[in-house]
């Protein structure tokens, strides 16, 4: 019998913080692009949409981990695709129950957290053939990688968009608009997002040399 | 000149590879070759039109802007003497308007300038000379009381994410200048559009827009005439109100074979064939306007002889060219008379177009491809 894996375990660990950096699911495999645009323009919705999307892909991780050996294959998607839908649903309940607000803000994107591309790509790519524990950190840290480039996106688009952090007025009370300054309408547009997300790219890329593709 | 020269001679041992500040070499030999005609021309290639630098074709591009920047500064000091209702001369005038465009020429040139030269230093190649083009372009198609912060940061954001981050001059795939002036509108709308801008009493100063924004609510009976119109005594942004002043500058880049005059045709044949059809339809009162006059308003004039022929965003070959210069016109005209949120439809429709040069030329050689094999088969 093979000894028992370390709940810790190097491996382990590893589906928890390669997410963060070198395997993060939007500024390398650019997935997930959608939400990204779509709520980063302040920070509020922003944390929101990444706390649904852990709760969303952990706990979906974990229960199609558990049924993965009794999923016949040729189903597989339209069972995962059920397992998203009735989390979501609950997400979406618990939203309007306890952040009502920020639930109408995020309107239709709480409802496409199904179609979110990191969910169904973890979900068949290593829910399917992991144990449920290492696929509940693999949800985990996918979610954390793609909440950490949400919430800097969120932080320079509200910053800058709207001159408040977290809808705090950091602008207005160190006196910026008195000199004349004006907030950028672009940044809270969805096209700055994407340009943003170029941006992010590009520095993530200068700094890790090895994920730059050969000509 | 001599002591000039003497002077880069001096510091040029410095700077060559080996030397002491040979850091400096791509910034020692931007200066170099914009001061001189450098001994290093490209001498052949299959792109090779002329053995011109590219530095040279530049100039020439500025000099054909200088009527039309002349008579923007002089027509920024009339529109604002005209409007606190004086009296003031041609010099006056023009000394008023001198000092409000001046700022802005230095800005722009200093902040896409100091972008271009820290990413030559960092990649280590030449400067490039495209901005010397773009530099000028900026102050002409802003408002001219625009803050100087706002064109600082749309220059710098337009050369990085324009320009630099697709390898620097002649691998942009939007016009810069253009890029600059997007940037400021969705960014800043209220600064470039709108009752704010500028002259109190005009009420719309964007764009030349006074007319434009007229044009727009259906208010035929307020647009200048036509003359005013062509010699450009309309308020709008600084370089684009006079359609005299574009053409010699036209004239000057048809002359030197620096512009393109296939786009430039093409381009006021699209407007003036859509503004005929909408003629045709003529379902509201903008569209009953007569069709010459959307060559006339706004920046459309400007837009066709210093934006569209921009040689590395426009299409290169010679139907690209015609059917790109065609299309810009056609997109223009519709985004006017059919957008009210977009009162200035040439901004738009080249930059769109500008994305699609690449497609239109791929058709275009794909075609003459098709079409000599055809002619081989049928030999054979």
């Amino acid at each position: 019998m093979k000894e028992k894996e370390s709940l810790f375990s190097p491996r382990n660990l590893k589906s928890l913080t390669g997410p963060l950096s070198a395997g993060n699911p939007v500024i390398v495999l650019v997935l997930g692009i959608c939400p990204t645009l779509a709520v980063t323009s302040q920070m509020k919705p922003a944390i929101v949409m990444s706390l649904s999307v852990m709760a969303v892909l952990s706990i979906g991780n974990v229960i199609i981990s558990l049924l993965r050996n009794t999923i016949p294959p040729r189903i597989r998607i339209i069972v995962q695709l059920t397992v998203i839908a009735a989390l979501v649903i609950l997400v979406d309940q618990v939203l309007k129950a306890y952040v009502f607000e920020v639930s109408q803000k995020l309107s239709v994107f709480v409802g496409l957290i199904i179609t979110n591309c990191i969910i169904m790509g973890r979900l068949e790519a290593f829910a399917m053939a992991n144990k449920p524990w290492p696929s509940f950190l693999d949800g985990i840290g996918n979610s954390l990688g793609f909440g950490f480039i949400l919430i800097i996106l969120s932080f320079f688009r509200e910053l800058l968009g709207a001159g408040t952090v977290y809808g705090y007025p950091v602008f207005e009370k160190i006196g910026l608009y008195s000199t004349g300054y004006v907030d950028n309408g672009l940044m809270s547009k969805a096209p700055m997002a994407l340009i943003l997300v170029g941006i992010l790219i590009w520095i993530h890329r200068s700094f890790n040399k090895d994920l730059i593709e050969s000509k | 000149m001599k002591a000039l020269r003497k002077i880069l001679d001096n510091i040029k041992p410095h700077v060559e590879k080996g030397g002491k500040f040979s850091k400096f070499r791509s910034t020692f030999d931007a200066f170099e070759t914009f001061l001189f005609v450098p001994d290093h021309v490209t001498a052949k290639g299959c792109h090779i039109r002329d053995s011109n630098d590219m530095k040279r074709t530049m100039s020439v591009v500025v000099l054909a802007v200088v009527p039309a920047m002349l008579f923007g500064m002089w027509n920024v000091g009339y529109q604002h003497f005209l409007s606190i209702g004086q009296e003031a001369g041609l010099w006056e005038n023009f000394f008023y308007g001198f000092l409000k465009i001046l700022p802005i020429i230095i800005v722009s040139y200093v902040a896409g300038l100091g972008v271009e030269f820290i990413f030559a230093q960092i990649r280590g190649h030449e400067v490039n000379e495209g901005f010397l083009v773009s530099g000028i372009l900026i102050p002409l198609i802003v408002p001219p009381d625009i803050p100087l912060w706002m064109v600082a940061v749309a220059t710098i954001f337009a050369v990085i994410i324009g320009k630099e981050v697709f390898g620097g001059t002649g691998m942009n795939i939007l016009n810069p200048a253009l890029l600059t002036r997007a940037f400021l509108f969705f960014s800043y709308p209220t600064d470039m559009s709108g009752d704010k801008v500028w002259i109190a009493d005009k009420a719309d100063a964007f764009s030349g827009a006074t007319p434009l924004g007229d044009a727009l609510i259906g208010d035929l009976d307020k647009l200048p005439s036509v003359s005013d119109m062509f010699f450009g005594f309309i308020p709008g942004s600084v370089g684009e109100t006079s359609t005299l002043a574009i053409l010699i500058g036209a004239a000057i880049l048809l002359f030197t074979g620096v512009g393109s005059f296939r786009i430039m045709i093409s381009v006021f044949a699209g407007g003036w064939l859509t503004g005929l059809l909408m003629n045709v339809l003529a379902v509201n009162s903008y569209m009953e306007m007569d069709a010459y006059y959307h060559l006339l308003l706004g920046g459309f004039a400007f837009g066709a002889v210093f934006m569209a022929t921009d040689p590395v965003t426009a299409a290169q070959t010679k139907r690209g060219k015609i059917i790109y210069g065609f299309l810009i016109g056609v997109v223009t005209i519709l985004i006017r008379v059919f957008n009210p949120g977009y009162p200035e439809g040439m901004m738009l429709a080249i930059l769109l177009l500008n994305i699609f040069s690449p497609l239109i030329d791929h058709y275009v050689v794909q075609g003459n491809i098709r079409r000599r094999l055809k002619r081989i088969k049928v030999k054979a």
